[in-house]
């Protein structure tokens, strides 16, 4: 447990210093990274603990970022005030379409959100909800400043805003994970009938559940429209949802800092491929996926788990 | 010693300021070579126009081959953005702050390019030739570092307009738009063009992208008793529309927008026989267009595909689409001589006067200036004749 603290505590230290080491570029694909690991944390909490498949994040993703777009552009909200918003908002929408989604098991869920997340940037290009959304257009969001006159420049500042949302986020599943709701969750997905037979509330903790999830992702999203500055339905395509999943697979189903290393794959993992190959990048990032789950079955969270195990078991 | 010293003062002087005619540089440029960036769409939904990108490599290889430009080879960096704006914004940064680009080139779509738009403008990094043909890239005020290429909607729908009023002033007109940002800037174009005469319209129907069809749209238009149809429509609905007018006897003078002029994607599946008399324009040679399978032009686009980028398709618009914008990239850079500043890559990309690639239709002119960032803006009409189309008038618009 000591060991934990200080580890985390050396990795805070590293990621305060590295946007004074690496390129405005690089922060802001650090920061990038942060959005997405806090997105897949999201998704881990449904898939991997509570066994719910979601096939649509990127809608709950899309609302996040939308929530945060229409309150800057319209109502002039600041921009760290539409993350709390983008929070409640998701929370909500997610609870609500946990709750029909109860009747549905396995591979039925992930059709149903699979729906959703089709569904959504057609959603946004409603022509009666334009006036808000600004269509297919999109809109465009004005980059925030460091306030009280620190000494960082725009990109810094949007980073360091950033890892203390994503770090709070983090903290917070923590708790949540690892107390008496974490064991009712995965007591769920596991064997959801002798779950009920001790008493926990399926229905309510799986719907919970969902909207927690949803509210994770839905804060990413509101921090990926104030990184990029720009939210259009083409963003936001069913393609967001797959790489998701896809992010929480390679980082390790059902763990904290999987998430972390999930995000570092599709965030750079394509980048890679489209250095390897014009003509084929999603071709070369698939034996990328292939090579990843091949080589550590449980993501890399669950290799890194077996390498430490067998570290200490081996003097 | 005081003289002497004077001397060397002046000396050094004279060394530190650069003389007349002297090479100038901002990142991305040297004595060796010119880094030009892109994003392209090589996967996700529109990676059919991934092979403009491919086109545009094609080409700097062979220019750098035959000896590059001024001396100085290009070096193409082209990244993969998959039409997703995030990810356009990503590799716009990449390529701007860890590439070092001299100025980004041809990035692909409407959304992907509004993404970057602000972006590119804040760091005054040319924002050259985008590759989509909505309007707010000719606002050379607000955007100076942002200039498009193509012909854009609303210049095409005022063709339209100039030509119904000439040739059938007392028409009555219907018009059928895709409900978006892409029908309503040719819609805009149209009004502007008729101008005084906007009342000649007397019906305006739109569609959904997601509508199943537009048949009741065309019979609505068939009841307002419009004899002139202006057709707004993505290659799917103008197929449905063409159909269904002819089906139901309808027979207006029909125009059809230049997005789904494709005999293979749309007059084919509408019936050719039910495409005769359709009116629309064009600006560039298409190489499936018998009237220019002897061209010379033409001819040089074939070579050059088939050497430096052989897995190309010949009957691909698109193709002679990207090798006309790379030549006019070639010849800004050729004009920029020794002094390639990112101001000075603007100001001759704002300063070609009546410069005419070979590919783009005979008359048709590349004509820019400091408050005219619209590089094409004519285009010629062409009418249907069963087969093929087949250009018929004078070269319309500036």
């Amino acid at each position: 447990m000591k060991r934990n603290v200080l580890l985390i505590a050396i990795l805070l230290i590293i990621a305060c210093a590295l946007p004074f080491v690496v390129s405005n570029y690089r922060t802001f694909q650090l920061t990038l990274v942060m959005v997405y690991a806090t997105a897949l944390l999201g998704l881990n909490i449904l898939t991997g603990y509570n066994g719910q498949i979601s096939l649509g994040h990127g809608a709950f993703y899309a609302l996040g970022a939308y929530c945060a777009a229409i309150l800057m552009d319209q109502a002039g909200a600041p921009y760290w005030a539409t993350v709390p918003v983008a929070a409640a908002v998701c929370l909500v929408a997610g609870f609500l379409f946990g709750l029909p989604a109860l009747r549905l098991e396995g591979l039925y869920l992930a059709l149903a959100t699979f729906a959703l997340g089709v569904a959504m940037p057609q959603l946004l290009k409603y022509d009666h909800l334009a006036k808000w959304t600004g269509g297919v257009q999109g809109i465009v969001i004005a980059k925030p400043e460091a306030p009280f006159g620190l000494p960082l420049n725009a990109d810094q500042w949007l980073y360091f805003f950033t890892l203390a949302i994503t770090v709070a986020m983090f903290v917070l599943a923590w708790n949540l994970l690892r107390g008496r709701i974490g064991r009712a969750l995965v007591a769920i997905r596991d064997q959801h009938i002798a779950a009920e037979a001790m008493g926990i509330d399926s229905a309510l903790y799986k719907s919970a559940a969902f909207g927690v999830s949803a509210m994770y992702t839905g804060v990413a999203g509101a921090l990926s429209a104030i990184a990029i500055q720009y939210v259009a339905p083409d963003s936001f395509n069913i393609f967001v949802s797959i790489v998701f999943l896809v992010g929480i697979v390679v980082g390790g189903l059902a763990s904290i800092s999987g998430a972390l290393y999930g995000a570092l794959f599709i965030q750079f993992v394509p980048n890679l491929a489209d250095e390897i190959s014009k003509a084929a990048p999603w071709a070369i990032f698939g034996v990328f996926m292939i090579g990843f789950v091949y080589l550590m079955p449980t993501g890399v969270a669950g290799a890194i788990r077996l390498l430490l195990a067998k570290r200490r078991s081996s003097p | 010693m005081k003289a002497k010293l004077a001397t060397l003062a002046a000396m050094a002087a004279l060394a530190a300021s650069p003389a007349h005619g002297q090479k100038k540089y901002d990142p991305g440029a040297s004595d060796s070579e010119i880094k030009v960036g892109n994003t392209n769409p090589y996967s996700g939904p529109a990676s059919a126009y991934g092979t403009i990108g491919k086109t545009i490599a094609a080409y700097f290889k062979m220019v750098n081959e035959q000896g590059g430009i001024n001396g100085r080879k290009v070096n193409f960096i082209t990244y993969d953005d998959g039409y997703s704006p995030p990810k356009t914004v990503e590799m716009a940064r990449k390529l701007v702050e860890q590439d070092k680009v001299l100025l980004i080139f041809q990035p692909l779509g409407t959304p992907p390019n509004s993404a970057i738009h602000k972006y590119m403008n804040a760091k005054k990094v040319p924002h050259l030739f985008v590759a989509t043909g909505a309007t707010k890239w000719d606002d050379p005020k607000n955007f100076p570092w942002t200039m498009g290429w193509q012909p854009n909607y609303q210049t095409e729908a005022k063709i339209y307009a100039q030509y119904i009023m000439k040739e059938k002033p007392n028409a009555k007109i219907g018009v059928l738009y895709q409900n978006d940002d892409y029908g309503k800037d040719y819609l805009k174009g149209f009004h502007d063009g008729l101008g005084a005469k906007k009342s000649m319209i007397v019906k305006e129907v739109s569609y959904e992208v997601s509508d199943p069809t537009v048949d009741s749209q065309i019979v609505q238009l068939q009841a307002s008793g419009a004899d002139v149809f202006f057709n707004v429509t993505t290659p799917k609905f103008a197929a449905q529309a063409i159909r269904k007018a002819y089906d139901i006897g309808w027979k207006p003078m029909h125009f059809l927008n230049n997005v789904s002029t494709s005999v293979a994607t749309v007059l084919t599946p509408a019936g050719l026989e039910k495409s005769v008399g359709l009116i629309s324009t064009a600006y560039i040679k298409d190489p499936t267009d018998k009237q220019w399978a002897n061209d010379a032009a033409i001819e040089k686009w074939r070579v050059f595909m088939k050497k430096y980028y052989p897995d190309g398709s010949l009957t691909d618009n698109s193709n002679v689409y990207g090798y006309t914008v790379a030549i006019t990239l070639h010849q800004v850079l050729r004009q920029c001589g020794d002094n390639l500043t990112r101001e000075n890559v603007m100001r001759q990309a704002a300063s070609m006067k009546g410069w005419r690639p070979e590919t783009l239709l005979p008359g048709i002119t590349i004509t820019t200036s400091a408050d005219d960032f619209a590089p094409v803006e004519s285009v010629q009409l062409e009418r249907f004749n069963g087969k093929q189309w087949e250009l018929f008038g004078s070269v319309l618009g500036k």
